[in-house]
């Protein structure tokens, strides 16, 4: 028999008020193996640690029950002083007398009274049968996989790089700098985004710790944290990057131009292109949907000019396999899908653009080379109308939720108009302004002063072509007048929302998307670049929408945070987990089939089946699954279960 | 097939006309239009309040009343139309409200009608192709503005007759009498409604504003399904004559009179006297009478 002891915390009056402590320690030390038990008024504190300490050591115990609040609060507190007196952590338990019965029984202080002395008798049930566990020790690889090559990713693992660990970058576009390739100048110092962009996307290419593959996406994932194996598929580019020297001959002589998404529908491209001019890395790709060698083969110019013979028409979609320890989701954003927005008439009218295909306009390498033009004939709009919070802050049709860039981006593209068009007229419609940054809200109210940018805080209901105007109808909340405004151009500042495909990443990565598909993170304000899985961390707007800042400082946390994790080289992981009884097992699979963790494999030498001990995170689902009862948790089984239920029933 | 019919006060009043056209052309089309027996006013506003159960009792009553009588129930005025299938709708969705609605009115009533609009039952039941055959003198050449008003469209949600955006339902309507639709941006605007009571300027503002829309994209004459929209866009066309010197007076019909007309009525039926601005020149010019 077991010498035990129970320990009752008073949680100040939070358990004491309610349920009759002094009577429950009196009763548990009746039980026959209880050798100790004590009452105190805080028993997670020094001298209350110090009391279960004292017992252990004086009356020998060989397992502790703490009866006090949740087990999430403090069961470390209490396993940590157990094991500092030798005892085995795992034989001691937490009965929860105050979440789940003071809290809840504050009018019947006899009956919680009870509760609680039924709930330490079944909590001392489970001790006496505990094993003493050692945490599970699991060697991890030291390298690191970054899913996105915007700023987001690139920042990150730049960061690891520089740390030392060795970083895999993959980047589904051909080339490095994401959305932010697209944009003018940022906010609020107005630097060019597109130098300091290539810079880093530079140092990356030539960095020897960064194995780089653009044109590149997950195809598949296994495995836990310290333990990811990867197939990467490498999509063909139809041109031999080692051998092209990017002289871009081929470009030149490519006869088909097609609509640019990169720029948003402003420009065309070849069907063999670079992303952007003087991209990181240089090199160009085959479009096989627009490139006439693959729509009836009429066309080989690019093969005839290339000097260097790196056109490859054969070439195929290559599959790499990697090992990692962590991995960086960094998958970004994409607007809102403005042909949903009917009454904005964006689709349909041609002078009715996004905020991206501003941005685009504004660009020096942009369609028009920094012009500010009407998409429909060219002319330099006089009228201009910027809405904000299209589809963003409207629970009740599009995204409930704030897309945080928009104001800033507003005011930086009203000003750029201003400068460039002097006698021009910018409209803003609002509906409050967000300017939280360092520095965004000076700069804000410098440009509305200096600039004479007109302020509308009002909604905008209809937007159409009338006169070869962009008619737009709003209010002015402010003054309580509806607004008409006869404009030549009209700016969707539209709402940013998950980039595509992230709800399958997501789903190979058995991360958590939350009702937009943004990725979610294990606590937002504790562990906010964690993802709700062990190994897999987040950055940049496939979290939440933020601005370049923002995406930086968060980068940088992800890649310390894994720096961290990865300083050692063995994972203490908790023992808590299935074990199979080998000579009840009778291989039925049942349990592999529902292990949402795929912690359970057949083993066919054997006939039976397994418990990947690393991956196994004790759920239980098998040992429910289990026709034969060959399953059991650790320190859970069936017998202590019961034992426990019977103390309730009884 | 017979399908039930709420006329609602106006189409007994100001818009006879478009009361006797809807029942002469289901009669050619091949259906009658039964109309309730004993109904009321349905209340003209869909309450903003969600605690405003008063205002839901017209109109619940008089769908309880219908659904003793059939399964079909139509209405011709957009306004009516709103307010009842938007209550249907709740009825329908909404079981606390509709315990409490039919404790009130002491029937019971589940939601089980199905509440169709006119231009509906031409679309869904009877088909715009055979209205197609039916047509004895198509309106070749009519450059007609569908106005569609906002009460036909919105909410969405609650409404569904056609993308509230780029409604097409009624041009389609038009074309199949072999009419020009006009398509102008204004067509749908607020005419302002119940405005011409109590701020008689925000209803003529709102009016020239459509009128002109269509005017200037070319509209002959303006077709309309609402006797609240008509008399706004119509009946207005004097104060904005006196407030905006130039403008040239449109006729506003409604969709019936035009498909009485294209389906060979005697136009003498069509009730063109109580249009305010007569249609009889344009239609004379454009020789369909």
């Amino acid at each position: 028999m077991k010498k035990l002891g129970v320990f009752i915390c008073h949680c100040g009056v939070n358990i004491a008020g309610t349920v009759d402590v002094k009577s429950a320690a009196g009763k548990m030390g009746e039980v026959e193996d209880v050798a100790h038990s004590a009452d105190y008024i805080y028993m997670c504190s020094e001298p209350g640690q110090q009391i279960i300490r004292e017992a252990i050591r004086e009356k020998e115990l060989e397992g502790v029950v703490v009866a006090c609040c949740s087990p999430s609060m403090h069961e470390n507190t209490f396993r940590k002083a157990v094991k500092s007196e030798g005892m085995n952590p795992y034989l001691c338990e937490i009965a929860n007398i105050r979440e789940q019965c003071s809290w809840v029984h504050q009018k019947e202080k006899e009956k919680a009274t009870e509760k609680a002395e039924e709930i330490i008798l079944a909590t001392l049930e489970k001790v006496r049968e505990n094993e003493k566990l050692e945490a599970i020790s699991v060697s991890i690889n030291r390298s690191v996989l970054v899913i996105g090559g915007g700023i987001a990713g690139m920042t990150a693992a730049l960061d690891l790089a520089v740390g030392g660990y060795e970083v895999t970058l993959i980047e589904r576009e051909q080339a490095l700098g994401g959305h932010m390739t697209q944009l003018s100048k940022t906010f609020p110092d107005l630097h060019p985004a597109l130098p300091d962009l290539l810079a880093k996307a530079r140092e990356i290419e030539g960095h020897p710790g960064i194995d780089l593959h653009c044109y590149s996406e997950m195809e598949d994932v296994k495995g836990y944290v310290g333990n990811f194996e990867l197939t990467i598929r490498k999509k063909a580019t139809h041109v031999d990057w080692e051998k092209c020297n990017g002289c871009g001959l081929c470009i030149r002589d490519c006869p088909v131009d097609y609509v640019s998404q990169f720029e948003r529908g402003l420009g065309v491209r070849k069907a063999i292109d670079l992303l952007y001019s003087h991209s990181v890395p240089n090199k160009p790709v085959i479009h096989r949907s627009h490139c006439r060698y693959f729509i009836d083969g009429s066309c080989r110019k690019c093969e005839e000019v290339c000097p260097e013979k790196a056109i490859r028409f054969k070439q195929k979609d290559e599959r790499i396999g990697k090992k990692v320890g962590a991995i960086v989701v960094a998958t970004g954003f994409d607007l809102y899908p403005g042909e949903r927005l009917g009454e904005y008439g964006y689709g349909e009218i041609p002078d009715v653009i996004d905020g991206l295909a501003l941005e685009r306009m504004l660009s020096v390498d942009g369609p028009t080379k920094g012009k500010i033009i009407r998409p429909s004939d060219g002319k330099v709009p006089k009228e201009m109308v910027f809405i904000q919070c299209v589809a963003s802050r409207d629970p009740d049709r599009y995204m409930p939720y704030c897309s945080r860039i928009c104001c800033m981006y507003t005011a930086k593209q009203a000003k750029i108009y201003k400068e460039q068009v002097p006698d021009g007229q910018p409209y803003i419609f609002y509906m409050d302004i967000r300017s939280d940054g360092k520095g965004y809200e000076e700069f804000l109210q410098k440009t509305i002063e200096e600039k004479g940018l007109l302020y509308l805080r009002g909604r905008v209901s209809r937007v159409f072509q009338d006169d070869g105007k962009v008619r737009v109808l709003g209010v002015d909340t402010l003054t309580g007048k509806m607004v008409e405004v006869a404009a030549d151009m009209v700016v969707l500042a539209t709402a940013v929302v998950p980039s595509d495909g992230v709800k399958d990443l997501a789903a190979k990565l058995r991360a958590t998307v939350d009702r937009h598909g943004f990725l979610t993170e294990a606590h937002i304000k504790l562990y906010p670049v964690e993802s709700s899985t062990k190994g897999i961390y987040l950055a940049g707007c496939g979290q939440s929408p933020k601005d370049i800042s923002d995406t930086v400082s968060q980068a940088s946390a992800t890649a310390s945070k894994i720096q961290a994790l990865l300083s050692t080289d063995k994972l203490l992981q908790d023992p808590l987990i299935a074990f199979v009884d080998e000579n009840i097992c009778s291989g039925c699979g049942i349990c592999v089939e529902i292990c949402p963790y795929e912690a359970r494999e057949m083993d066919s030498r054997r006939g039976i089946s397994v418990v990947h001990s690393a991956l196994c995170q004790g759920c239980g689902a098998c040992i429910a699954a289990c026709p034969n009862f060959a399953c059991e948790l650790r320190n859970s089984s069936s017998i202590q279960t019961l034992r426990m239920m019977d103390t309730f029933m009884t | 097939m017979d399908y039930l019919y709420f006329p609602g006060c106006t189409l007994y009043t100001k818009a006879k006309n478009l009361d006797q056209t809807a029942r002469d052309c289901s009669h050619l089309l091949g259906f009658e239009l039964k109309e309730i027996s004993n109904w009321t006013c349905c209340g003209a506003t869909f309450p903003l309040a969600t605690d405003n159960i008063m205002a839901l009792l017209p109109p619940s009553r008089i769908l309880a009343r219908a659904r003793q009588e059939g399964a079909i129930l139509t209405t011709l005025c957009a306004i009516c139309f709103n307010v009842i299938k938007r209550t249907n709708r709740l009825i329908q969705n909404d079981g606390e409200k509709r315990e409490k609605i039919n404790n009130f009115i002491e029937m019971n009533y589940q939601g089980d009608l199905r509440v169709l609009h006119y231009l509906e039952i031409l679309k869904q039941e009877i088909g715009f192709s055979k209205i197609k055959e039916r047509v004895k003198k198509p309106l070749a050449g009519l450059k007609a503005g569908a106005y569609y008003g906002c009460m036909l469209l919105r909410p969405f949600d609650e409404m569904g007759f056609d993308d509230k955006e780029r409604p097409t339902l009624f041009e389609e309507f038009l074309e199949a009498m072999g009419a020009e639709p006009v398509d102008f941006p204004y067509k749908i605007e607020c005419c302002g409604s119940f405005q011409s009571v109590g701020s008689p300027e925000v209803a003529t503002e709102c009016s020239y504003k459509i009128l002109g829309s269509a005017i200037k994209n070319g509209a002959e004459v303006v077709v309309s399904t609402c006797p609240m929209c008509t008399f706004n866009i119509d009946h207005k066309q004097s104060d904005i004559k006196e407030k905006y010197l130039g403008f040239k007076p449109i006729p506003v019909l409604y969709f019936t009179q035009l498909l009485g007309m294209a389906m060979g009525l005697d136009y003498q039926t069509l009730g063109f006297g109580q249009n305010f601005v007569d249609p009889l020149p344009l239609l004379k010019e454009k020789g369909f009478i």
